[in-house]
Parts: C-alpha cells; structure tokens; sequence
C-alpha cells in the first residue's frame, strides 16, 4: 500500500521537492497538498515582472490544474493547515484534514512589519504573494506617491514595478547604502545613481517613526522629521520564518524550524524545507539552496541517503538596467585582500575579496558579465596566485593597460566648468588645444583657464593631455596613495560633476581603495560640506578624532573641554559653572588658553555628555578648540573702558564670534580685534586681524604665529562696521570654497594671491554680498552647539564602553 | 573551540567606527567596517598608546588617532614603515548580535 505524504505549503520549495519525488518514483505515495494561497505553485521570483507589467500571472505558474490531477495530488488550495496532531499524524486545516506516514512543513517565511503607528491602515502593503502584488497594481499607481520601505533586494524589486507603472516612488531606507547586505558602499551608491535616474527618491539612513493618515495612509513620517506623502505604502523590511504550527505543535523550533542534514525535524516522522527552516544555525533567503534541499528531501523520503550541505549563493537583483552581482561573504578573515577596478566613466565598479589566494567575495555593479566566472573560481576555492595581476578584468582578459586615472576627467562633458575664476568650460579648453595652443601658458592666453587662482591648473593640463592624446603630462601629486587627482582638482570635480557624498567621489574619480584613508577622508568630508551645506550629510565617521568627539584628545586618550567665551567675556555665573564641571568631574587641571578661555583638561569619554549638559545649562557652549573651524575672536577692552579704545573693540568680536562659530573651514580660523594700534589682541598675526581707528576698521588677513610667523597683508579699510563684517564673511567664504583642505588663510593666500582675493570681497559688492549670502545658508545648518546634540539621553550611552566584560569576571 | 559571549547589538557600533569593551585584560576595540565586518583588537597603539577605537577606519585598516600608524585589523599588523603588532581577538556577528571571545570574559590565569 502506498504511504500518506502530506505537504503543508506549495512554494517554491515543495514544489521543486515534488518534481523530484514524482519523477524518481511516483508510485511511493498518495500526495495531499495544502496551501494557504488560494492557488497553487507559481514562480515567486517573477512576481516582480507582474508588478511591472511585463509579465501576466498566467506567465509565472509553474504547476497548473492538469498537472497536479495527472501526478493525483489532492490538492487543499486556499487551506492554511492550523494544527498538528503528532500523535495521531492527523494534520486540520479549519476544512479539512488528512492523515499522514510523512509530513513535510514548506510554509516560507512571512514578511517582517515594523511596529509603527498606522502600520494597519488600509494602502499599506508588504511584497510575498500574488495579492500583495495585484493590491499595489490595483492600487493604479499612474501618477500617484508610493513609499517602499526597505531598501533590499525586495523593496527595491517593488519600488521598479510600481515606477515602471508610472509611480512616483520613494525608498526609505534605514542604513547608510542600498542592499547594505549584497552591496558595499560603493555598488550602493552606483545602485543608487541609477534608480534616482529613473525618478526613484532614495532616503537612506532613514527610520520610520510612523504612517499618517485617517482611514487610508496619506504619508509617512521619519524620525528626523521628513515627511513623505504615500498613497501607498510598501513594507519590505525583512521577512521572517513562518513557524508558528510547528511551534504550536512543539517541534524544536529555533529562528526557524530546526532539521539535520537529512531535512528532518525533531519528529522523525516530520520534515521541513525552504525558508522556514534553520540548518546548522543558518537560515535561507533565496532558492539556489531550498532547490538543493529539495533533492536531499526527495531522496530521504525515499529512503536514500543523501546530506544537505548548503553552498554560498550569488545575488542579482532583477531590475531591468540596474546590473548588479554579489556573491561570498564579506566577514571576518585574518590576512584578507581587496582587489578593486573602477571605470568611474562607465559607472562600473569590481570588487573582489581574496583570502589565501582564493576569492571569498565578489561585489560588482555596472557590469557584471564576468559575475559568475569569479563565482565559479570562488566556488571551486580556486588557487588565483598565478592570475592575480589580471584577475579582476576577468577570463577574457590577459595583460593590458591598468585603469586609466584620467578617465574621470575624459567624461566630463564639454560644457562642465573647469576654471572657476574665468567661467572656462572643458569644451573650450579642447577647442583651444585644437586650434594649436599646446602649452598651458597658450591655453591660458587664449581662454583664461587657471590664470586666475591658478587651481584648477591640474585639471587644465589633464583636458589638455586628454586633447592631446595622451601626451605625458608631468602628474600632478595626489590627495594621498588612494588618488591620483590633486586636492584642488577633487574640489572642482565635486562640483562640475554634482558630487553628493564620499561614495560617489570615490567611484566617479576612481579611487584606488575601497574606502580613502585617513588623509582623504577628513578632507573629501569638508569638500563635500562645504559645496552642498544643504544635501550633504556630514559623515562623523570621516572625521578625526577631536571632530567625533568635539573635544581634543589627549595623549593618555582622556579630553580637554574648553567652553566658548564670546570674544574673551564671562560672567561670575559661568565660572562658577566651569568650576562646578571641574569639582564635579574630577578635572586634573584647569587652564587659562593663548585664547582667551578656559581649558578643562583630562577628562574621560564617558563624562564628556554629562560635562556638556551641566555646561549648557549654564548657557556655555562648544568652544570647538577641535575643529577646523572657529576657534577663537580674541579681543581687547577697547572704546567701552580703554582710556585709548577707538571702537568697541570687544563687542565687534564678540558679534564676529557669534556670526561665524560652529562654520567649518578648511583648516582653524582665528581672529583678532584690537581697539587701537597698540593692538593688545595682537590681532596682526591672526587669520583675520581688525585694528579699529577713529577713522574706521583697518582689516587685515593671512598672518601666521604657529609654525610660521607672518604679519597679516591689509586687505580692507572702511568705516562702517557693518561693513567691516561683511567683508570678514566673505573672506572665510571665499576661504572655505576654495582652499586647500589643511592650509590655513596665509598658505592659500600665498598660492591665489592678495589681489584675487580683494578683488573677490572687497572691490566686487556683487560677488561679496553673495560670499556672505552662501555662508549664510551653510550656517543655517551648522551654526549649532554639538554638544547639545550628544548630551541627550539617547545619544549619552553611544560615549561609554560596549560593554563591560570585567564585571562578568568578577562573577 | 572558541567560546563566544554577546557584547552587544551590532548596531550599536556605527559603520566605519568602533566602540570599546572593558574587559579584565585591558579595553578591546571592536570595531565595524563599512560592510559590516567586525574586528576586535587591543585598544592600546603599540607606539604610544593611543586609543585605537578613535581612529578613522577605512576599509579593514585603522589609523590611530594620535600619530597616524595604520594598522592592518586582520592581523593587528602596522602597515608601511611601522612596525609594530596588536593584538587581535576571535569575534564574529551572529544574527546582528556581536559576540567576542569568551576568553576575554575570565580573569587572566594568574
Ligand atoms: C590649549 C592651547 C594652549 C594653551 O594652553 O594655551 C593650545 C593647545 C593645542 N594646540 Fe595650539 N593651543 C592654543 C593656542 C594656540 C595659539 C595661540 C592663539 O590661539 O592665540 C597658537 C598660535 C597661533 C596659530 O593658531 O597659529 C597655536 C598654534 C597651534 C598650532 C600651529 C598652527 C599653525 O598653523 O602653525 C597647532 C598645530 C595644528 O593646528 O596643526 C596647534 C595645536 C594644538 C593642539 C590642538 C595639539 C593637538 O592637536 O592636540 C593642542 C591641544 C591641547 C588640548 O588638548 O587642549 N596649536 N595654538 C591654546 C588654545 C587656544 C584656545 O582657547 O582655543
Ligand atoms: C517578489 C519576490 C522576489 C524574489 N526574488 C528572488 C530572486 O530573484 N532570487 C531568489 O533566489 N529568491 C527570490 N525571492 C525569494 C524566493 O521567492 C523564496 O526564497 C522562495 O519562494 C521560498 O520558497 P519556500 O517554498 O520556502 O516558500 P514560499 O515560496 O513562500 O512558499 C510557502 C507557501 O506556504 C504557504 N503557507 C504558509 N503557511 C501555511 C499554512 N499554515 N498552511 C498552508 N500553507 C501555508 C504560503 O501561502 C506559501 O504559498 C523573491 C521573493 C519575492 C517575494
Ligand atoms: S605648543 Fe601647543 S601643541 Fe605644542 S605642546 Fe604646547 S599645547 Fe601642545
Ligand atoms: S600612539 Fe598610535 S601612532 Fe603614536
């Protein structure tokens, strides 16, 4: 007599199980199929070309009616099984029941729904079956806003149906880069290009506070405050294994339902497979693997041996135009190696991972032709030794040119600006070089470009050599190891090219690491800032130590806090503060700085917030003694009590304190304001220097008392404060647009010239007036005390240790 | 066998960065890359001991904070003209938990 064999799910892994059952021996049991969907099996991967409309349904069945009555499996289609009676081997669904010699469990996994406000309102959907699918198509999306949240292999697969239907979409997404688990930062940002292209809003770095809306959701709020408005909203978050009969039925149940090699549950007379199941502490996303376990199944239920051994699976994400590969893990091992290829000029990136010789991982994006021979080789454990040198251009490749680090520059378009200064685009530097001016000082005759601040030099040679072709350039010296392109080159390009984030300038100029250095980094970070104050997020993580921790280190690795003092002034309520912190938190040395403000040094990490909380009631600020920024105005008691005072010396600087704290520049600013030509702010050695005079303000800049001593250069007299003010704005900002990361005014200064500078803020009222404007606008997002930022009770932890091992230990 | 212990959620770290870990033997820092790989070392720079756990990580390198040795997290290695080696600790993510060495959660044999 035939055995019963009872199958609770038809996915696309019993189904595949089945096939193989029925093919190898069709006479061994009377098959009884319940699904929860009222259908049966469908190729679930293609639910996306549904959602796009470039496939129908009826395209993606796998095993229809005919099929299922020719292999004489009674099929419960519409059943969810809602009980396991183990000891009868009876299985119910609220219709139905049948008995069983072998159960096999193949319930998938549900998706994962984020506790939020208004997850349950009508027109919030997740992306499994065949009517969340039709749900988002009937929802008629032409035209209305649609918000996915989950930027993963799912969300994104939902975000490309529902814009292919005409949606206007947005992804939300809670970590730094698309598919974090598939992708490195690099492929997430190429990733990100391309559906941004495609009219898809990208918010990475986003969580979802809640969905708003009254009967039916209208918008989606984040916690930073950004609200997305959503006719619809998909949550792909996650999924999770569907386990709940088995645990109901006392099976050994952990993340998922836990089988041995064999697939078989702790009830031996029960199996599992697909992606409810846990093997080996491991659970399953995608069908390469539940397809071997389909075999191993097929062959344990017919009494043959076989083990389940679970390979390493490669992912695509199938997005029409959006080419991407990733296969391997990328944790963990000692000694591993990176080989990296960009052609920022074709938006390809490559990335491999070796270990011992042998690829681990492979990350690629753009072109992905050669993804499944490194697959292979990764596979296979391949010894790669031999064909190192060549491996990352793939099988086809053998010897050849190294990546070309002009390639960045050769795709400019002609139009995109190159000279600054004199409005001189890429077009008409190559039109000059056509016309015969092969040398940069012909060039600069003829169109002016880089004969002004002369930065842009580098890049005016590289269009030239490009023009040329290829003649050997002298190469310009790089930002660091990780590039070829100068400092002064990446600023332009950042803007030329619309450069948004760190990932984007390392993959559009080629960078030669996989993430910068601590050279670039810091820089890339105040470039990027300091272009677009309004889009870019300032990356913490790209910053030195005293800018993470807005306080400088010291060389025992406690920190030194130094309270703002507006222009030198306090009051006896913030001393007494400043020496309540210092009792408080056992400060061993409180000293008075070259800067006219009070040092608390020695201080541990984990009081940092709570110092800064105890400050800040006082009113005291950050004095950002740490930053490439303003430190300090120092000032002298000038007019308001100086039998010699000229001007208020004092409240001009406390007002320039005021104006410019909290901007960031490309190395520390520091000014001085003295209220006669005795000068005791010795303000003619500072960045910034004012002399006040009963005639006016004498402004000077670019001197030096660090490592170099220089007198400052006078750059403007005038009569009016105010007007004193906006020339000093404008200096900075000129500053902070155009000098080098880490050279301070007099150094560039040097390099551009006094008279370029003048004739930018002092002779030029438009161009000064719009300096002073574009600081502005950058302020409104940095004029701000950090330490109010991370002395809140949810940022406080984040300073102390991870955790403290030492307390086990004392057990 | 190694033993692990849970130190915390992998969130907890940010990307790129690294947090400590008190333990009897001295401070670990463990640390995150951008693709989520983590790497406990001794939080003690060989040249002058400087706080590794505050320097700037880039790729599976970090640099410490107060003169710029660069060290390989793999292999706890100085990179380019440094020498000089820290120590690394088995740890490993598990369902976005870390779990570091249990080693380091006894006392040092005495
Ligand atoms: C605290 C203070 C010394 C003091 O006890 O008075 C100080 C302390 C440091 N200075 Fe300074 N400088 C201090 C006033 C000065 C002055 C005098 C001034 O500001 O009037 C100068 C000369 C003027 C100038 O800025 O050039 C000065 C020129 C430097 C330099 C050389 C800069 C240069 O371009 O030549 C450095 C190194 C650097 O920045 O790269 C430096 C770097 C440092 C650092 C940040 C070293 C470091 O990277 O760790 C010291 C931090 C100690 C700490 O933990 O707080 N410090 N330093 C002064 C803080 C002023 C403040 O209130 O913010
Ligand atoms: C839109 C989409 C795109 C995807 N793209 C890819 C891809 O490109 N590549 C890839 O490898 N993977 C992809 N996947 C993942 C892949 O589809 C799954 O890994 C696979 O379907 C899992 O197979 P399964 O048999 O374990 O579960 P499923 O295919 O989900 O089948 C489980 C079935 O069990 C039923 N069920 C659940 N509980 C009960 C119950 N109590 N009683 C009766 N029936 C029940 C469910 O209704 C369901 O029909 C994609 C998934 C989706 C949703
Ligand atoms: S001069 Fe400045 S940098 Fe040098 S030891 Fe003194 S405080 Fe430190
Ligand atoms: S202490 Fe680390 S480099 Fe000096």
């Amino acid at each position: 007599m035939k055995k019963k064999l009872v199958i609770i799910g038809a996915g696309m892994a019993s189904g595949r199980m089945l096939e193989h059952l029925l093919e190898a021996n069709p006479d061994a049991y009377d098959v009884t199929l319940f699904n929860g969907e009222p259908r049966g099996n469908y190729n679930r991967l293609m639910l996306s070309p549904v959602l796009s409309g470039e496939k129908t349904y009826d395209d993606i069945v796998t095993h229809d009616d005919d099929w299922y009555a020719a292999h004489g499996v009674d099929c419960r289609f519409g059943e969810p099984v809602v009980h396991i009676d183990r000891d009868r081997r009876i299985v119910h669904s609220n219709l139905s029941s049948a008995e069983y010699d072998a159960l096999v469990i193949a319930t998938g996994s549900a998706p994962f729904i984020i506790p939020v406000v208004g997850k349950e309102l009508p027109g919030v959907v997740t992306y499994r079956d065949l009517e969340d699918t039709n749900a988002m198509i009937d929802a008629g999306m032409a035209g209305k806003e649609a918000v996915v949240i989950g930027g993963g292999l799912l969300g994104l697969e939902a975000a490309a149906g529902m814009a292919a239907r005409g949606a206007k979409v947005t992804v939300i997404h809670l970590m730094g880069h698309l598919m974090e688990r598939q992708l490195d930062p690099a492929a997430g940002y190429l990733l990100q290009k391309d559906l941004e292209r495609r009219g898809i809003t990208v918010h990475c770095k986003g969580a979802t506070k809640a969905i708003m809306g009254h009967g039916q959701a209208e918008a989606v709020l984040l916690e930073d405050g950004t609200v997305y408005p959503a006719d619809l909203v998909c949550m792909a978050v996650g999924i999770r294994p569907e386990t709940r009969i088995a645990v109901d039925a006392h099976l050994e149940v952990e993340r998922g339902i836990t089988v041995d090699d064999t697939l078989r549950t702790s009830d031996p007379h029960i199996f599992a497979l697909g992606e409810c199941v846990e093997h080996r502490k491991q659970l399953f996303g995608l069908v390469a693997p539940l397809y071997d376990q389909a075999k191993v199944l097929a062959k344990t239920l017919l009494g043959e041996a076989a083990e389940f051994q679970p390979v390493q699976t490669a992912t695509k994400l199938k997005v029409t135009g959006c080419d991407l590969f990733s296969a391997g893990d990328f944790a963990e091992g000692e000694g591993r190696e990176d080989i990296v290829f960009r052609d920022p000029g074709r938006g390809i990136y490559k990335r491999l991972v070796l270990e011992n010789d042998r690829i681990i991982g492979v990350v690629m994006y753009g072109d992905t032709a050669d993804g499944s021979w490194f697959y292979g080789l990764m596979k296979d454990g391949a010894d790669i030794r031999e064909m190192r040198d060549t491996l990352i251009f793939g099988p086809a490749f053998q010897g050849g040119a190294a990546p070309d680090p002009m390639a960045a520059v050769a795709a400019l378009p002609p139009e995109a600006e190159i000279c600054g200064c004199n409005g001189v685009c890429k077009g008409t530097i190559v039109q000059a070089v056509q016309n015969g001016a092969t040398t940069l000082d012909a060039v600069r005759a003829c169109t002016k470009a880089s004969g002004s601040c002369g930065t842009c030099t580098g890049l005016v040679k590289q269009v030239m050599a490009l023009t040329l072709g290829g003649a050997v350039v002298e190469a310009p010296t790089g930002m660091c190891k990780c590039t070829d392109h100068t400092h002064e080159d990446v600023r332009r390009l950042i803007t030329s090219m619309g450069l948004k984030s760190i990932p984007a300038v390392l993959q559009e100029l080629g960078w030669k690491t996989v993430g910068g250095c601590h050279s670039c980094r810091p820089a890339l970070n105040f470039y990027l800032l300091a272009e677009w104050p309004l889009d870019y997020q300032d990356d913490r993580q790209s910053r030195f130590v005293n800018e993470r921790n807005h306080a400088n280190i010291q060389k025992d690795g406690t920190y030194s806090v130094v309270p703002r003092m507006w222009g030198g002034v306090t009051t006896p309520a913030e001393l007494r503060a400043i020496a309540d912190a210092a009792d408080k938190y056992n400060v061993p040395m409180v000293k008075v700085t070259g800067g006219q403000r009070i040092d608390l040094l020695g201080v541990r990490k984990e009081d940092l917030p709570h110092m800064w909380a105890d400050l800040n009631e006082a009113g005291l600020v950050s004095g950002h003694a740490y930053s490439k920024g303003l430190r300090t105005v120092k000032t002298c008691v000038g007019s308001e009590f100086c039998r010699f005072g000229t001007q208020d010396s004092t409240g001009l600087g406390i007002r320039l304190e005021k104006l410019l704290w909290g901007s960031w520049t490309p190395h520390k600013v520091k000014l001085g304001v003295s209220g006669c030509p005795r000068n005791c702010a010795e303000a003619t050695c500072k960045d910034v220097g004012v002399i006040c005079v009963d005639s006016g303000y004498q402004i000077s800049v670019a001197g030096a008392a660090g490592m170099e001593l220089k007198e400052t250069e006078a750059l403007a007299a005038t009569p009016s404060e105010d007007e004193a003010v906006e020339i000093i704005t404008a200096f900075v900002q000129l500053y902070r647009e155009s000098a080098k990361y880490l050279d301070r005014p007099y150094k560039w200064v040097a390099k551009v010239g006094l008279d370029w500078v003048k004739d930018r803020v002092v002779a030029d009222l438009e161009s000064r007036r719009a300096l002073v404007a574009r600081f502005e606008i950058s302020q409104s997002v940095y004029r701000k005390d950090p330490w109010a930022e991370h002395s809140t009770t949810s940022e406080m932890p984040k300073w102390a240790p991870l955790a403290d091992l030492t307390l086990e230990a004392a057990e | 066998m190694t033993l692990f212990v849970d130190i915390g959620a992998l969130d907890d770290i940010p990307q790129q960065g690294a947090r400590v870990v008190k333990t009897a033997q001295g401070c670990i820092a463990v640390f995150r890359t951008a693709d989520d790989t983590v790497f406990a070392l001794d939080d003690r720079c060989p040249h002058k001991g400087g706080p590794l756990s505050e320097g700037i990580v880039h790729g599976t390198s970090v640099t410490c904070p107060l003169h710029n040795w660069v060290f390989d997290m793999n292999s706890g290695q100085a990179q380019g003209a440094d020498q000089g080696m820290v120590r690394t600790y088995p740890i490993r993510v598990e369902a976005g938990r870390v779990l570091i060495s249990a080693r380091l959660a006894t006392r040092k044999a005495a």
